[in-house]
């Protein structure tokens, strides 16, 4: 059989160019029909974080729900522009939606852009970037329900008067230092007898939070109470109050995971305190994602999509969608929950 | 180095120790760590005089101190190891590890797997820098993150808390005898152990004529590979014993445990007085170097410096730590020469 090199090869070429365009258009609608396939990849502030675990493992439970493809990546330790590399990475590789939660408000908006000009839609949760690096926000609480009900734990725990600190995770954390000036409002507005000694920051790191624990105490030997709005800080101090003098006298509530609490709520270091539930905050995340890459909805004000079991939701301003009031872990309850 | 200095013979014993401790390098960070402690106490007394304080005091450098005198035997024979940080992390996996299998293991059986694991890491480290004659400083960065790639990749999110560790365990990290804290006293016991050896027997000796010229050494028929591999694996050993400290002293492990805490160790070791060049030093000075950098990171609070001035104020140590050293040095040269002068 006698081929016709000259016109197969115009041929072939046509079939080629063809098969991009239309490979092309597959990709830029692929997730908008039965959403089979649409891929969603995680990138939290840092592995090896047991809130950042359960919060992605809510998101995988999403996407296998929605028949999407998940993924997880992310830097070893939390760092301001730890994440860029990543970001880049599933830019270049195409991802549909790429589910992050910041270290850096800022650093992180060039590589952010990029990815979103790329196709990629961004969606961040738990610590939000600048509202223009991404489209959706998936808020665990509002700010002023997180500082309220960490002040108003402690305020119960210390009878309502005498000094505290905070020990906070890294002294640039976006969440972190919102609820820090959120709290010291609310303690000026409604909490008069209680004093705010002191603030000092752990960068999330075991040691480091371990060791301005053990100098909060001696530094104010009058402290009544401490608040850690953060896991990882928390379980430090409460390491560290456990094995103190001031086990029982220094109150200790904060931001913390059951499991790593369980075994301080249990021998009476503390007594309450509180959290979100991560894994429908991954979950709504990703179902947030797959509304966007379906084309459901733009993150307008207004917008709403369905999560699943988690029902109905919203879009605030500026793009900002809201999970909800967060929950108070104490002795009755704490074992309902593994996470 | 002090023993290089001219001794008149009609001197007794006494007054030739007494001499030589004045004289010592060691004597002037001491005075520094008894000044800030001082300092810390009139401010707050319960930095020492409280059951806590004085135990936080004690216990607190226990893991820097393990990790300063392996570092301090590496860096005699003019070798560096970063790897330590990732080396405590991954004993540190291990050691949760084996309690979230049986949490009935013996105490016994998880100290000598975490020390296995660092002795593991360390004859890598040891053999690829003696086999391949390469610089320390490159091998052991690449194995920095080599290892703390692998940690990272096997851990991923997962993290050991205190639910998995046995009471008896978590126990451990705050029990004391005598009201000194154990995993202290096992720390002074290293210091000692090691101490001695470089002090008096002929395989430590070997290891500061390896550091002062490694060349002349090797000409002398000095064993220098087989000594500098023996430093790695002790090395290594230490930083496997520092991991299991850490379980037991925070009761958590993850895949960031022990990040950076390498170059805490070389820092304790240069304000120790050991030369980053090799030859001198001892292991006492590396041991109060650590104490320290510990002590002042927990007093700097009290003083009333902000947080965010304490590593400023590290830095400032370690390059007067340095000065001084130099200065020391130009002193000892100017002596011994007036001395042959003289002769």
């Amino acid at each position: 059989m006698r081929i016709n090199t000259k016109r197969f090869a115009a041929g072939a070429a046509l079939a080629l160019v063809a098969s991009v365009g239309l490979a092309a258009c597959g990709s830029d609608d692929g997730g908008s029909g039965d959403g089979d396939g649409t891929t969603v990849t995680f990138l939290p502030k840092n592995l090896g974080n047991p809130y950042f675990e359960t919060s992605d493992a809510g998101g995988e439970k999403a996407v296998k729900e929605f028949g999407g493809v998940y993924d997880e990546v992310g830097p070893d330790t939390a760092g301001p522009d730890a994440q860029v590399s990543y970001i880049d990475t599933a830019a270049a590789q195409g991802v549909n939606v790429l589910v992050v939660s910041a270290n850096d408000p800022d650093a992180l908006c060039d590589s952010l852009n990029a990815a979103r000009e790329a196709g990629t839609k961004v969606v961040t949760f738990d610590s939000d970037t600048n509202p223009e690096c991404r489209d959706l926000f998936i808020n665990q609480a509002t700010a002023e329900g997180i500082a309220k009900v960490q002040v108003d734990m402690i305020a119960e725990q210390i009878g309502d008067s005498g000094e505290i600190a905070i020990l906070s995770a890294a002294a640039n954390a976006t969440n972190q230092n919102a609820w820090i000036e959120l709290m010291e409002a609310e303690l000026e507005a409604s909490h008069p007898d209680i004093e705010l000694v002191a603030t000092v920051y752990g960068d999330d790191d075991d040691q480091t939070s371990f060791d301005k624990t053990a100098a909060l105490l001696a530094d104010h030997p009058n402290l009544k109470g401490i608040i850690s709005p953060t896991t990882v800080g928390i379980s430090a101090a409460a390491r560290y109050l456990s094995t103190s003098d001031a086990k029982g006298k220094v109150a200790l509530t904060g931001l913390g995971t059951p499991n790593q609490m369980r075994d301080y709520v249990k021998d009476g270091t503390v007594t309450e305190f509180a959290l979100w539930n991560p894994e429908d905050l991954g979950f709504l995340s990703a179902y947030a994602g797959k509304a966007l890459a379906d084309g459901d909805i733009t993150g307008e004000e207004g917008d709403t999509f369905s999560a699943g079991d988690l029902g109905e939701f919203t879009v605030g301003a500026d793009g900002t969608v809201l999970l909800g009031d967060p929950f108070r872990y104490n002795a009755d309850n704490i074992d309902d929950f593994n996470f | 180095m002090t023993t290089l200095a001219p001794t008149r013979p009609t001197e007794s014993a006494g007054v030739r120790v007494l001499r030589t401790v004045l004289r010592s390098r060691e004597l002037a960070i001491v005075i520094v760590l008894v000044a800030i402690v001082l300092f810390a106490t009139a401010r707050r007394s319960s930095f020492v005089f409280s059951a806590d304080g004085w135990r936080d005091t004690l216990l607190a450098p226990s893991i820097l101190l393990v990790l300063a005198v392996g570092q301090m035997v590496v860096v005699v024979t003019r070798n560096v190891d970063l790897s330590i940080g990732s080396t405590l992390g991954i004993s540190a996996y291990v050691v949760g590890k084996i309690f979230v299998a049986n949490p009935d293991t013996s105490v016994f059986v998880v100290f000598a797997a975490g020390i296995a694991v660092g002795a593991v890491v360390g004859a890598i480290n040891g053999l690829l820098v003696t086999v391949f004659n390469v610089p320390s400083l490159v091998i052991t960065l690449g194995m920095m993150y080599v290892l703390r790639g692998a940690l990272t990749h096997e851990v991923g999110s997962e993290r050991i808390n205190a639910q998995d560790f046995p009471a008896h365990f978590e126990k451990l990290g705050t029990q004391q005898v005598l009201t000194i804290p154990v995993l202290t006293i096992i720390a002074l016991v290293v210091v000692a152990v090691v101490g001695y050896y470089l002090h008096t027997a002929r395989g430590g000796r070997e290891l500061y004529a390896i550091g002062s010229d490694p060349d002349a050494a090797v000409l002398y028929g000095l064993p220098a590979a087989r000594r500098v591999f023996g430093a790695f694996v002790l090395c290594g050993a230490l930083a496997g014993l520092a991991g299991v400290f850490s379980t037991a002293r925070y009761a958590t492990a993850f895949s960031g445990t022990g990040k950076d805490i390498e170059l805490q160790a070389v820092a304790a070791v240069v304000i120790g007085g050991v030369a980053i060049f090799g030859g001198s030093g001892t292991v006492w000075g590396a041991a109060i170097g650590a104490f320290l950098l510990v002590t002042i990171n927990r007093a700097l609070p009290i003083l009333g410096i902000s947080e965010f001035w304490q590593g400023a104020v590290v830095g400032l140590l370690i390059i007067g730590s340095i000065v001084l050293d130099r200065v020391l040095s130009i002193r000892r040269q100017h002596r011994l020469l007036e001395a042959r002068d003289h002769a």
